[in-house]
């Protein structure tokens, strides 16, 4: 067990280390992950039904926005 | 622009772009897969380099395209709130399950295949590439279910205390028809992409005379590869078109350019619809000019010769189907629709006062009983029911000229490399380069096909764009649309500018 943890732990540290076209690549994936999940999601898409709806009345909330127009 | 032009256009942007990404990368998954089996089989270095090379541009790819469809979602929840919350059930178990099976498969067998080359047996690591390229597919299952949910929804009912339509058969869901053309179709789609960028990419090696063995059996695997997947995608896109005849006939008519059915319908080759306006389908019998194959589309849609085709009027009209069961009207339908939504105000409203279950049981009846019309209340003329036609026309014979194109290049690309000199076919191999973005395009006319056929409903005849929408201001989704256009477009010059470098450095063999 101890080996094959070793051995996993050896195959991403070295992997990681060794990377030469692969670290441009993670830097790519971080940014992007930090402009969806940072950006977007916390100044843009919070979820319009979380904003505007009280928890546990959305059904409420939904009812009222599809059928009383 | 409406905010739900807004809300469309954003989700067909940023749709079109995440569909940029994927279909490379289930294509290369099995290329490289094929390349590795070669190098596990014969223990060729060289086949090792081809594998590795392949494996390169895919990590590219994939690194660029991982987490752009979470964007997707956001919008879900943000610009489609209603429709989003009416799913939610249904879309819960397929995304959840998409999520998981991803982040393990990925994060475990693309780490293998990267970093394993020298830690891992020659066995595992091929049994990772493999699994890589399946996790990848799998994802994309669950992803075409809930799509496929949308297009035809089944295995639900519709709860009328949580406003939310749940699931009552996951297998129902997860194994619709629909489900299965469109997930067999899709992948096919994704690896006639795969091997026409294996081509075209081996032919610009042969081209400035490079890599000349790799080049070479790199086009004959993707050339093979890329005719198998043709023909069968040939195959599956009859069944698609099949299921669409039954599940979505209006978009079969808008496909079709088919304003009045009836038997022996044939197929339209071209015709002069105006591809910038919605025809009169009201007045005309038929698109102008049409050339067509007689009682082609009897075939396609019924399997039978002289089967019965209805057209956008006889889907309007109503229509009795040849087994004597009748197709309402779409007066009927919006009738129906308009009952369902007041017995729900209804039903609600005798909630509310503490009902008796008597009372509410019989009302929850009716609603289930109108609930397949449902979005048909929203409705207020015809022209709201009937997709783009131009679109969805055009669209189609770009994909299906696109197939048959394809199947062209890989016979001529095989007849060359095997009869011929292919190095002295110049012609060919800058047809075959010119084919990469020839592919995009075609596969994306795909689910254009399938997207704007399926308006106006966000579900089946369950719910209109227009409802399904937040009330947001237009502007606010205007904002956000520009926004995701600059990133887009940033993303794909960056994959683009490293992809190039990545190709014009070549294999390190
Ligand atoms: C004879 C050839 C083909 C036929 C008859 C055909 C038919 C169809 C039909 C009917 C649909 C709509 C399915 C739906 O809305 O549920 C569709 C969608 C699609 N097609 Fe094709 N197709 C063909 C070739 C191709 C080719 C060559 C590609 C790409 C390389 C392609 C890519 C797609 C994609 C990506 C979609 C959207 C996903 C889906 O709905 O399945 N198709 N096709």
């Amino acid at each position: 067990m101890m080996k094959w943890l070793r051995n996993t732990w050896h195959l991403y540290y070295d992997g990681f280390r060794n990377m030469t076209l692969g670290r441009t690549l993670w830097a790519i994936i971080f940014v992007k992950l930090f402009v969806i999940f940072v950006v977007l999601k916390l100044f843009f898409f919070r979820g319009y039904i979380k904003e505007h709806a009280h928890k546990g009345e959305e059904a409420e909330f939904i009812a009222s926005k599809i059928l009383d127009n | 622009m409406t905010m739900v032009d807004w809300a469309r256009a954003q989700f067909a942007l940023t749709a079109i772009y995440h569909w940029l990404f994927v279909p490379l990368t289930l294509g290369l998954a099995v290329v490289m897969g094929i390349m590795e089996t070669f190098y596990y089989k014969s223990g060729k270095d060289f086949w090792k380099q081809t594998a590795q090379y392949w494996q390169r541009l895919f990590g590219i790819n994939f690194a660029m395209g991982v987490a752009t469809g979470l964007i997707l979602e956001f919008e879900f929840g943000t610009n489609w709130s209603n429709y989003s919350y009416i799913v939610g059930d249904i879309f819960g178990a397929p995304l959840a399950i998409e999520g998981i099976v991803a982040f393990f498969m990925e994060s475990t067998f693309v780490a293998v295949m990267f970093f394993g080359w020298k830690k891992v047996s020659k066995g595992f690591h091929l049994a990772s590439t493999w699994l890589t390229g399946l996790g990848a597919t799998i994802s994309a299952w669950w992803i075409l279910v809930a799509n496929a949910w949308m297009q035809h929804p089944v295995g639900q009912a519709f709860n009328p205390d949580t406003m939310r339509n749940e699931m009552t058969s996951f297998l129902d869901v997860a194994l619709s028809p629909v489900a299965v053309d469109k997930f067999i179709h899709t992948v096919l789609s994704a690896w006639v992409l795969g091997a026409v960028f294996v081509v075209g990419v081996s032919s610009w090696y042969l081209l400035k005379q490079r890599h000349i063995e790799f080049a070479n059996k790199s086009l004959k695997v993707g050339a093979i590869f890329g005719l198998v997947s043709s023909m069968l995608i040939m195959l599956s896109g009859d069944h698609s078109a099949y299921t669409v005849a039954q599940t979505q006939p209006m978009k079969l008519a808008a496909m079709e350019g088919l304003y009045k059915g009836g038997h022996n319908q044939s197929l339209t080759i071209i015709s002069g619809i105006n591809p910038f306006n919605q025809p009169d389908y009201e007045e005309q019998d038929e698109p102008p000019f049409k050339i067509g194959v007689p009682y082609a589309l009897s075939f396609l849609a019924t399997h039978d010769f002289h089967g019965y085709v209805p057209g956008i009027r006889d889907l309007l009209d109503g229509y009795t189907k040849p087994d004597g069961t009748r197709v309402l009207s779409l007066e009927e339908k919006i009738a129906r629709g308009q009952r369902a939504i007041t017995t729900l105000q209804a039903y609600r409203q005798a909630k509310k006062e503490g009902a008796s279950s008597e009372v509410l049981t019989e009302l929850s009846g009716k609603i289930q009983a109108d609930m397949p019309y449902f979005g048909y209340g929203y409705v207020k003329d015809r022209s709201q029911v009937v997709p783009y036609i131009p679109v969805c026309f055009y669209a189609f014979r770009v994909m299906v000229g696109g197939g048959c194109l394809f199947i062209l290049l890989f016979v001529l690309v095989l007849f060359f490399l095997y009869k011929k000199d292919i190095m002295q076919a110049r012609w060919l191999l800058w047809g075959a380069l010119c084919c990469i973005p020839v592919a995009y395009i075609v596969s994306e006319a795909g689910w254009l096909v399938a997207e704007f056929g399926r308006q106006p409903w966000t579900i089946q005849d369950m719910l209109p764009t227009w409802v399904g929408v937040s009330q947001l201001g237009s502007q606010t989704v205007m904002i956000t649309f520009l926004l995701f256009l600059v990133l887009f477009t940033t993303l794909l010059a960056v994959e683009i500018n490293i992809m190039c470098k990545a190709i014009k450095k070549g294999p390190q063999l």
